[in-house]
């Protein structure tokens, strides 16, 4: 056995309401650069629809992830490693900016600059690109909340596997959110791919990186990654995806996205796993046996035996706690609420996902039935087959099995806690029929309707004098006032994807020009609003309206000042 | 003007290509990319690169042959200087057709391509430049000298002064009495091996070779290699405002 942590995170999507500040956050602390304007870490997807980029699922087209050979033997579903090396010079299986989308701006200048004239100057779009106009056709979320209607929601990838007839009744039924970030597989297909090797998982935690400095732009893990989740920065020629915030959880806070979400349905923890054993689960035969498998490669971190292993392995003991409040264990292991997404890639996906109950209470609603109702909701969930085929085809490789149960469990809690708010006698038979006990169900309730922010995100930060020199990172230090050599998380990001033009670089800076003067998410700990708001100086006029309500316009407006050295 | 053009114009270009390298690889690792556009546009790339590059490979292998191994080897190997001519007229027209249509594909994509012409640098159509005409000028030696003309047996003057270059013992008297078409190829390769390491050639050595064998799955260890320990340093070091660092 050789025992390795992982951090982890579970979504829960009955609570997400497709706000997309996930995605801008992310954007804002990550993605606002030259040659990543079309790249989301993190986006949000209607589902039904086509996802981003446009059709990912459809591994036939994209051949990402894994598969077994005749012989049973895992293999890259692109090729073997000499079928890779063979098309290095062109690689047929690349998405091109096309299947993501155009990034584009506006022409705003034009909206000041232009001369008097009867009609009203507008704002063309640009294309990022090519910087000449261009017709803004398709974006990020184009078909947000079923945006473009029957024609784009028809060409989603995993409707196309469900039957026939729920194809036809699936635009009256339901829709729901799926944010996506990287999901940090144990088995990931996007290492695999890369022929330099920069693409690495870290040993301490799991989290999926790629070296700058190493990758040569062979862009074979952007197709290597099933859920395209690695982009290429056509500026600097290197891949780029989500780094899990790397310098946020390293000092025990959590990711921007999961830091800025509106609904609080993301959850950060620590989940060990035998390594040894991912390879065998990756390569069991049959697709739904997937998830199973995975859970069978999770360790139990409340087992003695476990715990010694962890110790053995040099795992210290702050990580060994977390692992045991773990709220994504919890939701992972112990209620079997969290599913993961496409295990049929076979890449061991880290990012799971609570399937929403909330369309099947819709529907029910819908037909005049009490939607809150134990018994109403488990014979909806029996009977209801277009949401719960849809999220089998999402989450369990198409076995309606433990999507069933989730939903069953996730159904009784809601019948249950409804009771317990109205002052109803409790009725234990609920909680029975879902093979949980009334305490049971109730912890359950807490953890996925009112945790607080330490129960939700459980993250031991990393270890030793690393940890005290990140600590100054990622929180500001004393030294980062006027004058002095101060670091800051930009900085960081400066040095890692050089956004400043730096004397040995041949393409010159990757950043916008005014990158250095932007606020930068990455250092918020989400306890003050200091630094969110601009400078604005006292001269240019009177102090914003925003400056006014937070009380902070000239504390809050000095950090980011200060930003710009 | 012989010992100028044969001696010290080869020399400057290897000094600029092995320093050149080597100081590359120690400060810009980040800039050291093939710096694909197959992002921009798949459809034409997908014909002309693989064209150009496979035909290129084939082409450097040629000039292995032709340069790098004495006509005397080839000779005791038991083929004849007819049988190795037919071989190299045949072969080596083959690849540079395949190379010349590759090439001219992935110009005509750079030039016609908004996006790809967008992301074209200064360096690169320097590169590009002598590439072609590196390439081009290599064509004519073929087709025209070897194929069409009578034939130029350049494993008798143009390879013994390559090779002669290399054992610190150059005689540039050899490259007197060439063809203009072989001294104009020969410049042309000088200058774009000069230049070579200040652009995106280099992504020729790090041809991944050793991904046939490693791991599929790559495994660091956040604190043996201290990512980023170099550019916390550097960090450290710059504290002139922005205007100073640029």
């Amino acid at each position: 056995m050789k025992l390795m942590a992982q951090l982890a995170m579970v979504m829960n999507l009955d609570k997400c309401i497709g706000c997309h500040t996930c995605s801008v956050t992310c954007k804002q602390a990550w993605t606002n650069r030259t040659g990543v304007e079309y790249a989301w870490f993190n986006n949000v997807e209607t589902r039904p629809g086509q996802g981003y980029p446009r059709q990912y699922q459809d591994q036939q087209r994209w051949k990402g992830g894994w598969t077994l050979t005749k012989r049973g033997r895992l293999t890259l579903r692109s090729g073997s490693r000499f079928k890779r090396l063979l098309n290095i010079f062109a690689n047929p299986d690349l998405p091109t900016v096309a299947d993501y989308y155009e990034p584009w701006t506006y022409d705003y200048d034009n909206l000041l600059s232009a001369p008097a004239m009867d009609t009203t100057p507008v704002a063309r779009p640009k294309s990022l690109i090519t910087g000449e106009d261009t017709a803004v056709t398709w974006g990020a979320n184009w078909d947000d909340d079923l945006g473009g209607g029957p024609q784009q929601v028809s060409r989603d990838p995993v409707l196309a596997k469900l039957s026939a007839q729920v194809k036809l009744e699936f635009e009256q039924t339901f829709m729901f959110y799926l944010p996506r970030i990287c999901e940090h597989c144990l088995n990931p297909s996007c290492s695999a791919s890369c022929p330099s090797g920069a693409v690495y998982k870290r040993s301490e935690d799991g989290i999926v990186l790629v070296d700058q400095d190493r990758c040569r732009g062979w862009r074979q893990c952007v197709t290597g990654c099933p859920y395209k989740k690695i982009y290429f920065n056509h500026k600097t020629g290197k891949a780029e995806k989500c780094t899990f915030c790397y310098p946020r959880v390293e000092v025990g806070i959590p990711t921007v996205c999961a830091e800025t979400c509106v609904g609080r349905l993301r959850y950060i923890g620590v989940v060990f796993y035998d390594a040894d054993a991912v390879l065998a689960a990756a390569s069991v035969p049959d697709e739904r046996d997937l998830y199973p498998a995975q859970l069978g490669v999770f360790l139990n971190p409340h087992d003695p035996r476990v715990v010694a292993e962890a110790e053995r392995a040099g795992i210290s003991q702050e990580w060994i706690e977390a692992a045991q409040v773990s709220p994504v264990y919890q939701l992972i292991v112990d209620y079997q609420v969290a599913l993961p997404l496409h295990p049929e890639y076979r890449t061991m996906p880290m990012v799971w996902y609570v399937p929403p109950l909330s369309p099947v209470v819709d529907a029910l609603a819908g037909t005049g039935h009490d939607g809150e109702n134990a018994d109403n909701l488990f014979g909806a969930i029996d009977a209801l087959r277009i949401p719960v085929e849809y999220l089998a085809e999402l989450f369990t490789a198409g076995d309606v099995g433990p999507v069933r149960a989730a939903l069953r469990r996730l159904a009784a809690m809601r019948a249950h806690m409804r009771r317990v708010n109205l002052g109803e006698p409790v009725a234990p038979e609920i909680a029975e029929s879902v093979r949980l006990t009334p305490t049971e169900i109730e912890a359950m309730y807490r953890l996925l309707a009112i945790a607080k922010y330490e129960h939700r995100y459980v993250i031991p930060s990393a270890a030793g004098a690393d940890a005290h020199r990140l600590d100054a990172l990622a929180t500001g230090c004393s030294l980062d006032s006027d004058g002095s050599p101060g670091m800051t998380a930009f900085d960081v990001m400066d040095g890692k994807f050089h956004l400043t033009a730096h004397p040995s670089d041949t393409n010159g800076a990757a950043a916008p020009a005014d990158k250095a003067r932007r606020i930068n998410l990455l250092n918020w700990d989400g306890k003050s609003t200091n630094g969110l708001f601009p400078a604005v100086p006292i001269s240019n006029g009177p102090v914003s309206n925003g400056q006014i309500s937070h009380g902070s316009a000239t504390n809050g407006a000095e950090p980011v000042a200060e930003r710009t050295r | 003007m012989t010992g100028l053009l044969w001696v010290t114009v080869p020399y400057v270009a290897f000094t600029s290509f092995l320093l050149g390298h080597i100081w590359r690889y120690r400060h810009d690792q980040f800039g050291w990319t093939t710096r694909s556009s197959q992002l921009y546009e798949s459809h034409l790339l997908r014909w002309g690169s693989p064209l150009f590059h496979f035909g290129l490979l084939a082409v450097l292998g040629g000039h292995v042959l032709g340069i790098a191994i004495p006509a005397s080897w080839t000779a005791a190997a038991g083929v004849s200087e007819q049988a190795y001519h037919l071989l190299s007229v045949s072969f080596g027209t083959l690849a540079g057709l395949a190379t010349v249509a590759g090439l001219g594909i992935l110009l005509y994509r750079r030039s016609t391509v908004p996006a790809v012409r967008k992301a074209t640098t200064t360096i690169d159509k320097g590169m590009y430049l002598l590439l072609s005409a590196a390439i081009g000028t290599g064509m004519l030696n073929t087709v025209g000298s070897n194929l069409i003309g009578g034939g130029y047996d350049y494993r008798a003057t143009v390879s013994p002064w390559f090779r002669s270059l290399f054992t610190i013992h150059p005689q540039p008297e050899l490259m007197a009495g060439t063809p203009v078409s072989f001294q104009i190829h020969n410049l042309v390769v000088l200058a774009l091996l000069g230049l070579w390491p200040y652009t995106r050639l280099v992504h020729v050595f790090s041809a991944p070779l050793g991904y046939l064998t490693r791991p599929y799955v790559v495994y660091r260890s956040r604190d043996a290699n201290h990512p980023g320990a170099r550019r916390y340093a550097r960090a450290w070091e710059v504290s002139a405002p922005p205007s100073a660092r640029r």
